[in-house]
């Protein structure tokens, strides 16, 4: 499957080893990634709250140049705060003729030109809707047997779920549980895996932030998780990189490994962890590493039997 | 008639006992609310079961619990898609959350809603002289304010606001949505001093994480969250009120620096969060004292090659001409005469028409 993707900003500047295990996994499951090096950030809500007009005019400009992919059959982002962002955007450019053809106006200089109906997904979303779960079992060579993963979705891709396109036949909600259950792990339910990860108030009220932070990954720990997986890099931000302040502000050692969704999924495809860039982590994925050297997670064993 | 099984926690303070849960099943049409299910057990089984509500069709705010652990109106949610939702067939009915409890499901409103409400001021201080007769408004100002005026006092948005469970000084969604009336009404004399103290206040309008709870929880389409950003672009941008919260500072750098660079610089955005809008900010005293209270962080993601210094001295950036396009974008939208804010929930869209 080809798609127009869109890496955004975070994946390829703080969390570089986002981008990376996603490059590493594409061609094992046959999607092919043609790199929107042209668009912009996505704004991530803060140009919204400045200027609406000016973030929906970014992401129209981004969306008319997946549109222009040759070949590609939608949008894939590795970002669910891209995800938020551009969907929100999207929904006030699809809502309206007569808005959308005030945007292309200021798009026409660059012969750009958006039109209405465009098909953006998260990556969490292109694996069970596109590919299939069945598809990704089949492809699993090291099922993560006896791993512990409590998932932590971000708010931009769970809420509010009308412009997110969640419904009975899309509950895409639950969408990172059921690729956990798929891959071979466990899921561990814990109170904050669909709350905020505190990480947009971090330099506003440095302390409310961290709090959030903490208390996801203290109940977690309480839940009995062996690490945390996310489709959202800015949340890996405040989970992981922020993760020994934390700490601090919630008085307890928290040492909750945070995977992004590509690792887990590049785990379980067979990759060895340090590829997928699992050593750049600020929280050490001992727990997980340990695991995958582990005789039940040794990849040989079922990669000979494939 | 259906039969549906509802479990509801039970609690009275009073009584010393801790919480507990209580299953009642109840018989009625799937298109009834669970209100309706709530008052038939009441009826029916334990008249000692506590609940609020009075007009029993989604206009006096009363009866706001969560259902299946999502804030709803009671008297709003149809039995049978509660019971679609639920975790086991059985519908859980409990009291809103950020609240105390009083009994069952009433929780104390007047603890942290209305005294939040009453934080905000939230009445007309008319402009002066007051004329003889009736105020002439432009008809687009009032429309403008009718998504907050919408607001029931429900609570359901207080009630899961994630900002208020780790901050309960915030000054939440509810009495936000309801300062935006204000600041948006023509006819008030205030603006610049309420929006002045909201975004001076530590738990203001710079408290909210954009979360989108609020606007997944109330039923009446308020959208707190939007109007918060409203209230934030009337600060920042309208008035030039520079706070304290570095709430200002970080709207403008950020976008400043897409401006700039096409993509997120991440090593600049926090020096120029607290320093200002310049490639100098992280020498300012304000934020060298964050990067040096941040070490912990930065000093592991240095070592782990998470961050590199090429990567903070060297933010990347797009091709030229990509750049170009950006600038002019940004100039043309915002060297309008007036921000164009399309509000769905006020024009509505194509294919509703």
């Amino acid at each position: 499957m080809r798609v127009a993707y869109w890496p955004g900003c975070v994946s390829r500047g703080f969390t570089p080893e986002l981008h990376g295990s996603m490059a590493r996994i594409a061609p094992l499951l046959d999607i092919e990634l043609v790199a929107l090096e042209r668009a912009s950030c996505c704004g991530a809500g803060v140009i919204a709250e400045h200027n609406p007009e000016l973030a929906d005019t970014l992401n129209a400009r981004t969306f008319a140049l997946a549109q222009g992919a040759e070949g590609t059959a939608l949008m894939m982002n590795i970002c669910s705060t891209c995800q938020g962002a551009q969907s929100e955007c999207q929904e006030r450019l699809d809502a309206s003729a007569e808005y959308r053809a005030r945007i292309n106006e200021t798009l026409a200089d660059e012969g750009l030109t958006y039109e209405k109906g465009l098909t953006n997904k998260n990556f969490l979303w292109l694996l069970v809707e596109e590919l299939g779960l069945d598809l990704l079992r089949e492809r699993v060579r090291r099922p993560l047997t006896d791993l512990r993963v409590g998932p932590f979705y971000g708010c931009y891709i769970v809420r509010p779920d009308d412009r997110l396109g969640i419904d009975d036949e899309h509950p895409r909600e639950t969408y990172l549980a059921q690729v956990i259950e798929a891959l071979g792990g466990t899921v561990t339910d814990y109170a904050g895996s669909h709350k905020c990860c505190g990480f947009p108030i971090i330099t506003m009220n440095k302390d409310a932030s961290l709090k959030q932070a903490g208390r996801h990954l203290g109940d977690a720990v309480d839940a009995g998780a062996d690490c945390l997986v996310t489709p959202c890099p800015l949340c890996h931000l405040n989970l992981d990189l922020q993760q020994p302040l934390a700490e601090r502000v919630v008085g307890r050692d928290l040492g909750m490994p945070v995977l992004h969704l590509p690792q887990l999924v590049g785990l379980a495809l067979g990759l060895p962890p340090d590829q997928l860039g699992m050593q750049r982590h600020v929280v050490k994925p001992t727990s997980v590493i340990d695991w995958t050297a582990s005789v039940v997670g040794e990849v040989d064993a079922t990669a000979a039997r494939g | 008639m259906a039969e549906f099984t509802l479990r509801l926690r039970r609690y009275d303070p009073e009584s010393g006992d801790a919480p507990y849960w209580e299953e009642h099943t109840v018989d009625l049409e799937p298109h009834r609310s669970v209100l309706e299910g709530i008052l038939q057990a009441k009826d029916r089984f334990d008249g000692s079961i506590g609940i609020r509500c009075s007009c029993r069709a989604a206009i006096c705010g009363s009866c706001g619990v969560r259902i299946n652990g999502q804030p709803d109106l009671a008297c709003h949610t149809h039995l049978g898609r509660a019971e679609k939702r639920s975790k086991d067939g059985v519908i859980e009915v409990e009291p809103m959350g950020n609240m105390p409890v009083i009994k069952d499901l009433i929780v104390d409103m007047e603890a942290v809603h209305w005294k939040k409400i009453r934080r905000v001021t939230p009445w007309l201080i008319a402009k002066q002289p007051v004329p003889e007769r009736e105020y002439i408004v432009p008809r687009e100002s009032m429309v403008d304010v009718t998504q907050s005026m919408a607001c029931i006092q429900c609570g359901a948005c207080v009630s899961d606001c994630l900002s208020m469970e780790v901050d309960p000084e915030f000054i939440g969604p509810a009495a936000l949505a309801k300062a935006y009336r204000f600041v948006g009404d023509p006819r008030d004399d205030q603006h610049f001093e309420r929006l002045k103290d909201l975004a001076e206040d530590p738990h203001g309008i710079y408290d909210c994480t954009h979360c989108f709870q609020c606007i997944s929880a109330c039923p009446k389409g308020v959208a707190p969250m939007n109007q918060i950003m409203r209230l934030r672009r009337r600060a920042g941008n309208d008035f030039k009120i520079e706070d304290r919260n570095n709430g200002e500072r970080h709207e403008h750098a950020f976008a400043s620096l897409i401006k700039q660079y096409g993509l997120l610089a991440e090593a600049e955005i926090l020096p120029r969060s607290y320093g200002g809008d310049t490639p100098l900010a992280k020498f300012k005293p304000s934020a060298a004292a964050e990067l040096a209270s941040s070490l912990p962080s930065i000093a592991k993601a240095l070592l782990r090659r998470k961050v590199t210094p090429a990567a903070v001295l060297k933010p990347h950036r797009l091709a030229r001409q990509d750049l170009g396009q950006i600038k002019r974008i940004y100039d043309e939208v915002e060297g309008r005469e007036e921000r164009a804010e399309f509000n769905i929930y006020i024009s509505g869209k194509d294919e509703d028409r």
